[in-house]
């Protein structure tokens, strides 16, 4: 299956993939963002693979790492065919200045609250989202918590000596 | 014995605190308010194995109006905290308030942005259980030692300060 | 009232204190008399910033905060964590290991499937059911608490095996719970099966066809009800779970009285599994052998200096284990539950992150219940078996 899949993008979509990763038997591809939405419609309507499920988006923070050279934001794309029962990964690279790519609601109806999340969680843009709002977070909350430079806002516990004091906030 | 028998059937005399006291104490209704994993622990209370209907607590009010206990069970979140004050400013006279668990008594393992460090920032609570979840039994002695609370009060208004 | 292309609508709010909606859920909806003409679901009444905290605690500190997202079903949480990270050392369990947290997390399905009766009953009317459920419930909390001291919340888990051996008794109570269940069971489906009320009550009612239910990334017994045949147990084996025999219930009709065929089945078919563990259990450790990631055993420490140094610094430092992403996927009572855990090589999490089942479940919500009455919200939002602890996180 791996094989195959790799035969699939070297001909159909040669300019997309920058590399591959095959880490503890699950194989996942780093695409251009240009190129998602054609994949990834290709790969749903494909008599052969048949990817009809798309079961996860998840974004990554790469602040302060080596790894933030390619792209401070990283988009992961978990794509499950139910016919040949196999799972890999479309991870996309974005930069911290313009955090913005396709959104994929016309392909699946998953898509919709994940992005949502996402966009709440971590403040990538999804062009194309027909209703692109705060989802788990309050309303007066500024700012996107999951990103490395948010605070974890943590409340210092209260003892009876500093009882009378305002509680101290470490941020 | 001595007392009994210089008092004529079927008449009791004591003073109206304790009557109402009494009263009050022995048919309190919560409010059905669980929020997270408490509640379950809330739900298993009042089922059979620990039964909770024996100490007055027959139904659990859905709306705010017809309760008097309200056991704020499970992590307040920043976004919940409003409906939680407006909850208990619909509430009427006489009111108590239970926190029962870690995290609606002091935010329990949770200390970050999201969660409301302690709901006696929002409301005044009268007893604290702590536990994470409590266990039914835990929060039935709570609720005892808001019984034991409540005898201490006064009708003339000072609610919380004992009687005479 | 709004003026909506000649039709006037009423806005009701179902907010989040509300006795049936399983949590602190509100749902909008837009009504033309009794009929739904609009639902909007709002969530984040319960967030708690799990993953967030996640990032700034060692790999084991980690695993009570993943016991109390989806709090009816807390064993079934920590496997999947506890799998994850053993995908990512590449740590292989003994057999022991394998066929306990087989045996635990089945029971902790009985145990779910068993609120979800109750409290699914009660929404329709069924006020018994609730009892009667619960009932059981407490001798699997029994189990629970023999094995690591604590009701629901047991934390029983850990990387690289169990916390402590199971107990003595273990093996007659857990054939008590053998001995007793599938009569209760023939008893709650003979309260519910042929009930006229539960069927006219449940039968047509929050229709999904299999390919919307396919597209909205549904999975759990919501899916199998419209007959997609997706058990990650089936389709992609994990924790040992090819060597017992046991069949998936699949529906017909996407209605809610399938569903909760299928949930009742299921019980019997994790009822089956348990007796196959426990017949098969075998002796041996309870943890695996590797020294700097997973605690030495405590005569050990007591008695070698190795042991003790290892013991200190796991517990002080934890383990730093290699650069990497896995995704491990289990079949919660919910759905299918996944962990997606990067690491950078340092001893906290990079980045842990929680597929919902209950999350893309109720994204299908709106779909279901448009064009229907509004007493069968009720009964849709019952079946689709949410808990706002893990919608949130």
């Amino acid at each position: 299956m791996e094989d195959k899949l790799r035969e699939f993008f070297k001909t159909v979509f040669p300019d997309a993939v920058i590399r591959e990763d095959f880490f503890r038997n699950q194989l996942s591809f780093y695409i251009r963002k240009e190129y998602l939405f054609d994949i990834c419609k290709s790969l749903q309507k494909h008599p052969d693979f048949a990817f009809n499920f798309l079961s996860d988006i998840c974004s990554l923070d790469w602040l302060d790492n080596p790894e933030a050279a390619d792209g401070r934001f990283e988009v992961i794309y978990n794509l499950f065919s139910l016919k040949n029962r196999y799972r890999f990964f479309l991870k996309v690279r974005l930069s911290n200045e313009k955090p913005e790519i396709d959104s994929l609601t016309y392909l699946w109806h998953t898509a919709d609250w994940l992005e949502r999340e996402v966009y709440d969680l971590m403040g990538i843009i999804f062009i194309g989202h027909p209703d692109l709002q705060k989802i788990v977070t309050p309303d007066e909350l500024e700012g996107f918590p999951l990103r490395k430079d948010f605070p974890l806002t943590y409340e210092v516990p209260q003892f009876s000596y500093n009882k009378d004091e305002p509680p101290e906030l470490i941020l | 014995m001595g007392l009994e028998e210089k008092i004529p059937d079927s008449i009791i005399l004591t003073s109206l605190d304790k009557m109402v006291n009494w009263a009050r104490k022995r048919s309190m209704w919560p409010l059905g308010f669980g929020l997270a994993c408490c509640a379950i622990e809330m739900i298993s209370a009042f089922a059979p194995h620990f039964d909770l209907a024996r100490f007055g607590m027959e139904v659990m009010r859905p709306s705010p109006r017809q309760a008097d206990l309200m056991i704020v069970a499970g992590r307040v979140s920043v976004k919940m905290a409003p409906v939680v004050k407006r909850l208990y400013d619909q509430m009427p006279n006489p009111k108590w308030v239970i926190s029962m668990g870690a995290c609606a008594s002091c935010g329990g393992i949770f200390n970050n942005y999201a969660i409301v460090q302690g709901v006696d920032k929002i409301i005044p609570v009268d007893i604290y259980v702590p536990g994470c979840p409590p266990r039914p039994e835990q929060l039935m002695e709570g609720i005892l030692k808001l019984y034991k609370k409540v005898e201490q009060e006064s009708l003339k208004g000072n609610r919380g300060k004992p009687a005479a | 009232m709004t003026e909506a292309a000649g039709k006037r609508t009423m806005t009701l709010n179902m907010g989040p204190q509300h006795p049936a909606t399983h949590g602190v859920l509100r749902v909008e909806l837009e009504l033309d008399g009794e009929t739904v003409v609009k639902a909007t679901p709002h969530i984040g009444y319960l967030h708690t910033g799990i993953e967030k905290n996640a990032e700034s605690k060692l790999y084991y500190k980690v695993i009570p905060m993943t016991d109390r997202m989806d709090y009816l079903a807390p064993m079934s949480n920590n496997l999947g964590y506890c799998l994850a990270v053993e995908k990512l050392l590449e740590l292989e369990m003994p057999e022991k290991v394998i066929y306990a947290r087989v045996l635990l997390t089945e029971l902790t399905r009985i145990a779910s499937h068993l609120v979800w009766v109750g409290t699914h009953a009660l929404d329709i009317g069924a006020m018994s059911m609730l009892l009667y459920a619960f009932r059981e419930r407490e001798m699997i909390l029994d189990i629970y608490e023999a094995c690591s001291g604590q009701r629901m919340m047991s934390t029983y888990f850990r990387i690289g095996g169990l916390a402590y051996d199971l107990p003595d008794d273990f093996d007659r109570k857990v054939r008590n719970i053998l001995k007793v269940l599938p009569d209760r069971i023939k008893d709650y489906e003979r309260l519910l099966t042929d009930n006229k009320i539960f069927r006219k009550r449940t039968i047509g009612v929050a229709y999904i066809s299999a390919e919307d239910a396919v597209n909205c990334g549904l999975t759990g017994p919501t899916l199998r009800g419209s007959g997609v045949n997706y058990d990650v147990r089936k389709t992609n084996p994990y924790c040992g779970y090819d060597k017992f025999q046991f069949v998936v219930p699949l529906g017909e009709n996407g209605d809610v009285y399938d569903r909760y065929l299928i949930r009742m089945e299921e019980m019997r078919q994790s009822l089956r599994i348990v007796q196959q563990a426990l017949d098969g259990m075998p002796a041996g450790p309870f943890r695996v052998h590797a020294p700097g990631i997973v605690l030495p055993p405590k005569e050990d420490v007591l008695s070698k200096m190795e042991s003790l140094i290892f013991h200190f610094k796991i517990i002080t430092e934890g383990f730093k284990p290699p650069k990497g992403a896995v995704y491990q996927a289990i079949e919660s009572p919910k759905g299918e539950l996944g962990y997606y855990i990067s690491s950078d090589g340092t001893n906290m999490p990079h980045r842990m992150r929680v597929r919902p089942p209950s999350f893309v479940n109720l994204s299908a919500l709106p779909k279901m219940i448009e064009g229907r009455l509004v007493a069968d919200v009720i009964a849709a939002i019952g079946s689709i078996d949410i808990v706002l602890g893990e919608v949130d996180r």
